[in-house]
């Protein structure tokens, strides 16, 4: 194995037209945050039954996916994958724009994001909210550290102690923004354990594919050589995580299938005529877990072209996951009282389930924190020292064989 | 700030109305109509000796009498603005049907001012919390308008304020304001005064009576004398959150 040679990117005309369309969609996300503020959340699809809309589904798929796409350096520090370690800039890098892009989203679409030095100033430390804003915090101070130890020979000496901490914190984070949803004793949809596993297993197989695009991406645009094997191993873990997080989705299922008082929302989830029970099979099994599943275990696997439609598959059903999570778990009414039905209600309560229609500027808003997890990676590669020259098999693992 | 003279007025006026109930209860023991005599002067802390509560009769309450609906909307100014989806709604009524006998009730919901409030355990700023004498209210100040309490409560009994609040239709009873959420505030600017909420006072001039209201800590109020007589039960009282409003008949 040579020794990896990091540089940045030449950065031309491509790397300009990027910035450019990335900057429009930021520009655009920015003038629908100032819409919807402007004239309040009226004028979006949500409302005081669906409290969370589409700029959640975003929000919060990146943020999950921040702390996934941490995986690939963790890998290659805390667990010594030797072929790992020339990407681990890379994977922080992206690690912290996810989080940047997804926070950015989150406190666009509070009612009173000017009031962003009292969420910063005031804490409920029963609030698992409050834990989050110290574990983002946190998590891109000590993603920052980690990176500073893998590119400055002086503190070289931290970086197995960086990396660790920035494992077990990222760990931390996911559970905790499992929690936000498993720790809801009032609704059907939440309130279980099991949210937090889950979405650590989530994380990994979202951030992983996030991380297998823009790692194609940024070899394939800058004509740098990317080591077949090292892909091959990538996108064998992709099918691990992707398979996993599926697990996770049926013994969820299968434990709320076998407790009666949680039937009627299984059923509305699983068999309802909701748009939720479709993107739950069509997008988050189908598209998002069994589709890219045969693909990355069969003979299309091998094929390059094949390993980026299964990542975007895998993204696709990221956004649907959140979307049936998110505004599934919310479109079932309150169960105000159990065994009873309600007959009439002066607010909604008598509704089979609360329907929601994402507005435009809701998705530009999304569009936008994706648009500014991406700039921040662009800009990164051409400013810092973070793509091996080379990725090329024999440059990057001791054991292959050429 | 208030001003003093006013103040003084005012703690004149408790005076005489505490010391008129006073007499109340020496003339006739056990029959006092209202809790006058256990409101605070304005100049001193709200205490958890008291925990104002609501006992809801579902057997008195009429099917399509919504006179509490519209004292609580009348108090606050609750405007409809852009359509019921996202109007505030602090109280509302509903018809309910027990599926096993077919019996049907009807009953108001609102803010159940919970002993363990799941909107102020996840509000990250503590904009949500509870009161010492269990009012739970929404710090408009600190509320960042993130919604989690919105997620949390299990009664739907917050409202985002989805519009701006045109300059007239503001009202001193409660400040409220874009982007923040509310509730209903169990009229603690009523009950800081040693008067009833405007949803009490609706229901009890309509002649229908199915609502009290009063300090459960007090043995000696009508509310807990009730309570402790009759049969009533907490909705969604399987979740352990003790709220302070209590229903008869459910």
């Amino acid at each position: 194995m040579k020794k990896v040679r990091y540089t940045s990117i030449d950065g031309r005309g491509g790397f300009y037209a990027l910035l450019g369309v990335l900057g429009l969609f930021i520009l655009a996300g920015l003038g629908a945050a100032y819409y919807m503020e402007h004239n309040g959340h009226w004028v979006t699809g949500m409302d005081n039954q669906t409290v969370w809309g589409l700029p959640h589904v975003f929000a919060v798929f990146l943020i999950v996916a921040a702390s996934g796409a941490l995986n690939v350096a963790s890998i290659g520090t805390v667990f010594g994958k030797a072929p790992y370690k020339p990407l681990a800039r890379l994977s922080a890098v992206l690690a912290v724009a996810l989080l940047v892009g997804g926070l950015v989203v989150l406190l666009l679409d509070l009612g009173r994001p000017d009031r962003l030095i009292v969420a910063m100033t005031y804490y409920n430390f029963k609030s698992i909210f409050a834990w989050n804003i110290i574990l983002y915090t946190g998590f891109m101070g000590f993603v920052a550290i980690y990176l500073w130890t893998m590119m400055d020979r002086t503190v070289r000496k931290y970086y197995k102690l960086a990396g660790f901490t920035a494992f077990i914190w990222r760990l931390i984070l996911t559970t905790g923004t499992g929690s936000i949803f498993g720790f809801l004793v009032g609704r059907q949809g939440y309130d279980a354990a099991i949210m937090a596993p889950m979405f650590v297993v989530m994380s990994f197989s979202f951030g992983l594919a996030i991380f297998l695009l823009v790692l194609m991406a940024a070899y394939d645009w800058t004509g740098r050589p990317l080591g077949e094997a090292l892909l091959m191993r990538l996108k064998n873990l992709l099918g691990v995580f992707v398979a996993g997080a599926l697990y996770f989705v049926i013994v969820f299922h299968l434990t709320n299938l076998y407790a009666t008082e949680h039937h009627d929302w299984e059923k509305f989830i699983l068999m309802g005529e909701s748009v939720h029970t479709k993107v739950f099979w069509l997008g988050q099994v189908l598209l998002g877990s069994l589709v890219p599943l045969g693909i990355l275990y069969s003979k299309a696997g091998r094929s390059r072209a094949w390993i980026a439609v299964a990542s975007a598959l895998v993204i696709l059903g990221g956004f649907a996951t959140m979307w049936v999570t998110i505004i599934g778990g919310q479109s079932f009414p309150l169960v105000l009282f159990p065994g009873m039905e309600v007959v009439s209600s002066g607010y909604f309560d008598d509704v089979a389930y609360h329907t929601y229609s994402p507005s435009f500027p809701e998705l530009v808003l999304g569009l936008g924190g994706v648009a500014v997890a991406l700039i921040a990676v662009v800009v990164a590669v051409k400013v810092l020292n973070l793509l091996p020259s080379s990725l090329a098999d024999a440059d990057v693992d001791p054991h292959h064989k050429g | 700030m208030s001003d003093p003279k006013k103040e003084t007025m005012d703690q004149g006026r408790r005076r005489f109305l505490g010391a008129g109930a006073a007499a109340a209860a020496t003339i006739a023991p056990g029959v006092t109509l209202m809790q006058v005599a256990s409101a605070k002067p304005d100049d001193q802390p709200v205490s958890d000796k008291n925990r104002w509560g609501l006992l809801i009769d579902t057997t008195k309450c009429a099917s399509g009498c919504d006179a509490c609906v519209q004292a609580c909307n009348e108090e606050f100014n609750l405007q409809p603005q852009h359509g019921p989806r996202t109007d505030p709604h602090w109280i509302r009524k509903v018809e309910v049907r027990d599926t096993a006998t077919g019996r049907t009730f009807s009953l108001p919901m609102m803010c159940q001012h919970c002993e363990n409030p799941p909107c102020a355990d996840v509000c990250p700023t503590g904009a949500s919390f509870r009161r010492d004498d269990g009012i739970v209210l929404v710090d408009r100040h600190i509320c960042i308008g993130c919604r989690y309490c919105m997620m949390a409560c299990p009664y739907k009994a917050r409202s985002f304020v989805h519009e701006e609040i045109p300059e007239e239709d503001k009202n001193v009873n409660a400040p409220r304001g874009k982007g923040c959420v509310e509730a209903c505030t169990l009229c603690v600017h009523r009950v800081d005064k040693g008067r009833q909420p405007a949803c009490v006072e609706a229901c009890n001039g309509d002649g229908h009576k199915a609502m009290i209201f009063g300090d459960l800590k007090d043995p000696g109020s009508e509310i807990s004398r009730e309570l402790k007589k009759y049969p009533s039960t907490q909705i969604r009282a399987d979740l352990r959150l003790n709220p302070g409003v209590f229903y008869k008949g459910i």
